[in-house]
């Protein structure tokens, strides 16, 4: 009949369709399958916090990759050879004066431009939050994969060392390994916290292993002769994929802090290059003088990243449950 | 109930040989021993492997592991090689109070704040309140905690000087040289009786407090808030509103009691991780916690403090989730441990 058609997907309510109905009485309506992700994207993008999260960590993954061809930073340059000055400048749109113009002011000492900390920082920060999730997601799903799918004594003691392990302050452990062997140099650091981040995530890839086991497909492909290596990976993991995807972008925040800790406290990469965590390591000593924007301006560059991940985290929590429904 | 709290404690003895295994091999593992450190830069080869020697460090791991446990059986945790020179579990416990009591402002606030918070935004769900709950909750979990800190000590201590900036007390106008137990809010008010030195030591504790309270806080808020939304569609909650009963006490009885169950464990968790030691907040604050101490003993490869004040912190946070595990059964009289 009607040559036109709208295609309408599963996640449309009964009122929806029928308002659709009434408006385009002339269409044929055609049911549209969709596959798993597309319909977590569609719940996520309906999502609107997450979505500004989403957006949000973007434009700092962009500034982290396009803004150091801009903003030009160089540890070994001294920025005013021919000035002694001891407290920094703070931002120029505050104190009015110019030259040079600083839109986030001047560290005290060595009168390094904030803004060129900042968007220099981005880039390690971040690459040592994503590094050292993907090497603790590596080794805590082979982990816990391997714990919960074969079960019995294996398991008992897989776990039960993961739970001693849990007893102890890690981030101290941290700071000790970062002190002995990190030579400040970014791939230890980001390495350290990847060997050290695999604890909560192997619990939960456990979990759910230990569930999926008992499903009757996975007894489908026992049947059919399927090796234990093939159905862990082929037939088990993808299955897990959302909760772990959940608990990754948690983890990239949960790095990006602990780096900033890390570094804060002096154990994290050194400074000649530069992260948002070890930028803001002498900052504490001239905040006494009102020296604020040294403490702030890295920090609140942590906490804009740190909320858009969350943000995202959340709505893809809620995208990704597949009870979930719209 | 005796049984079960005797069996777990027999649990410890486990878990911490385990964890002191882990630890000295992890000890090893680090390249340099402490006598880098205790000789000092220039010292030679020869004067290294003698210390070395002198102090056990040249021996296999599981041999100096297994002399550790037999000292540490009798109590005997090692002593600091650096500053006064005390025995571990001498500097722990002059430490350990300035920590207990961080963390008993830092939960009093979380939880002061979190309960109330949760339940308003639960029985309000999808509104204004709730909203903002959420986000405040995501905001304080995304905050690091010493970028708070440092806001909050330029605020309130830097600017406006409302509050202390550092310190547990006015080094200026008070001293606490009586009973020594460093347990500060105490022996201002009990053995001092001195209102204004308790107020002294009040106001030092409060930014600290928020600052090392606000991740409990989040964390507190939300599962007040889905606990107490779950119970609210429970049937007993109906059935007391369908009999006529008195919305406040539908809501102290009925569902405050059940929903406090998990609110509970977070509780006990939390605290768990803070009397671990808060080394940023600690840092900022300059307070002399357990946090600072074991910061230290890490630049300054303290061997003993490190591997005894992380075992006697295991300790503690083990212990703490056994209280908790404890309280279930006073909560929830369907639990019982057999």
């Amino acid at each position: 009949m009607a040559e036109r058609t709208v295609a309408v997907t599963a996640d449309l309510t009964p009122a929806e369709l029928e308002q659709l109905l009434l408006e385009r009485p002339d269409y044929e309506v055609q049911l549209e399958s969709l596959n798993q992700w597309q319909l977590a994207w569609r719940r996520f993008r309906r999502h609107r916090l997450a979505l500004a999260g989403a957006a949000l960590f973007l434009a700092l993954v962009a500034i982290a990759i396009i803004g150091p061809f801009f903003v030009h930073y160089d540890y070994y340059e001294i920025p005013h050879p021919d000035e002694l000055v001891y407290a920094g400048r703070p931002p120029s749109w505050i104190s009015g004066d110019w030259d040079p113009p600083l839109l986030m002011g001047e560290t005290a000492r060595l009168q390094r431009d904030i803004l060129g900390l900042v968007v220099n920082g981005a880039r390690l920060s971040l690459v040592i939050g994503v590094g050292a999730t993907i090497i603790s997601v590596v080794i805590g799903a082979v982990w816990g994969g391997v714990a919960g799918y074969f079960g019995g004594w294996l398991d008992s003691v897989m776990m039960r060392i993961v739970d001693s392990l849990l007893t102890l302050p890690i981030l101290f452990l941290i700071l000790v390994a970062g002190k002995f062997l990190g030579r400040g140099d970014w791939p230890s650091v980001m390495l350290i916290f990847g060997l050290f981040g695999w604890l909560g995530l192997s619990r939960l890839v456990r979990s759910l292993f230990l569930s999926l086991r008992e499903e009757d497909f996975v007894d489908a492909a026992r049947a059919v002769g399927v090796s234990d290596g093939r159905i862990i990976l082929r037939h088990i993991l993808p299955n897990t994929l959302s909760p772990i995807i959940v608990a990754a972008t948690l983890s990239v925040a949960g790095v990006i802090i602990g780096e900033a800790f890390v570094s804060f406290l002096g154990f994290g990469v050194d400074i000649t290059q530069p992260t948002w965590g070890n930028v803001l390591t002498s900052s504490l000593d001239f905040l006494q003088q009102g020296n604020w924007w040294w403490a702030f301006f890295p920090g609140f560059a942590i906490v804009l990243t740190v909320l858009g991940i969350n943000f995202m985290g959340d709505g893809l929590r809620d995208a990704l449950d597949p009870r979930a429904r719209i | 109930m005796l049984k079960f709290i005797v069996r777990r404690l027999i649990m410890l003895a486990p878990i911490l040989l385990g964890l002191s295994l882990v630890m000295a091999f992890f000890l090893h593992l680090l390249p340099g021993t402490p006598c880098a450190n205790i000789l000092g830069e220039r010292a030679t080869a020869a004067q290294l492997q003698k210390c070395e020697h002198n102090l056990g460090y040249d021996r296999p791991p599981i041999v100096q592991w297994a002399d550790y446990v037999v000292n540490a059986v009798q109590l005997d945790f090692g002593t600091s090689f650096s500053g006064a020179r005390l025995p571990v579990l001498d500097a722990f416990l002059q430490r350990f109070p300035a920590t207990i009591e961080l963390t008993l402002a830092a939960m009093l606030f979380a939880v002061g704040v979190g309960i109330p918070l949760g339940i308003a935004a639960a029985k309000r769900r999808q509104s204004l309140l709730d909203g903002a709950a959420t986000v405040v909750s995501l905001i304080g979990i995304s905050i690091p905690i010493f970028f708070l800190g440092l806001i909050l000590v330029y605020v309130f201590g830097v600017w406006l000087h409302w509050l202390p900036a550092g310190g547990r007390f006015d080094l200026r106008e008070f001293d606490f040289k009586g009973a020594g137990t460093n347990f500060l809010l105490w022996e201002s008010l009990v053995i001092d009786r001195d209102p204004a030195k308790f107020l002294d030591v009040v106001g030092h504790l409060i930014l600290p407090g928020i600052t090392l309270g606000t991740i409990p806080l989040a964390f507190v808020m939300r599962i007040t808030r889905s606990a107490v939304i779950e119970v609210l569609n429970e049937d007993y909650v109906r059935t007391a509103r369908a009999k006529g009963l008195s919305a406040r006490r539908i809501d102290s009885r009925h569902v405050l009691r059940n929903a406090l169950l998990p609110v509970v464990t977070v509780i006990g968790l939390q605290s768990g991780l803070l009397l671990g030691g808060a080394v940023l907040t600690e840092t900022v604050y300059s307070w002399g916690g357990v946090g600072t101490w074991l910061f230290t003993a890490a630049v300054d490869k303290d061997y003993a403090v490190i591997q005894s004040g992380t075992l006697l912190l295991a300790s503690v946070f083990v212990l703490v989730n056994l209280a908790v595990d404890v309280s279930y059964a006073f909560l929830n009289p369907r639990i019982r441990y057999a």
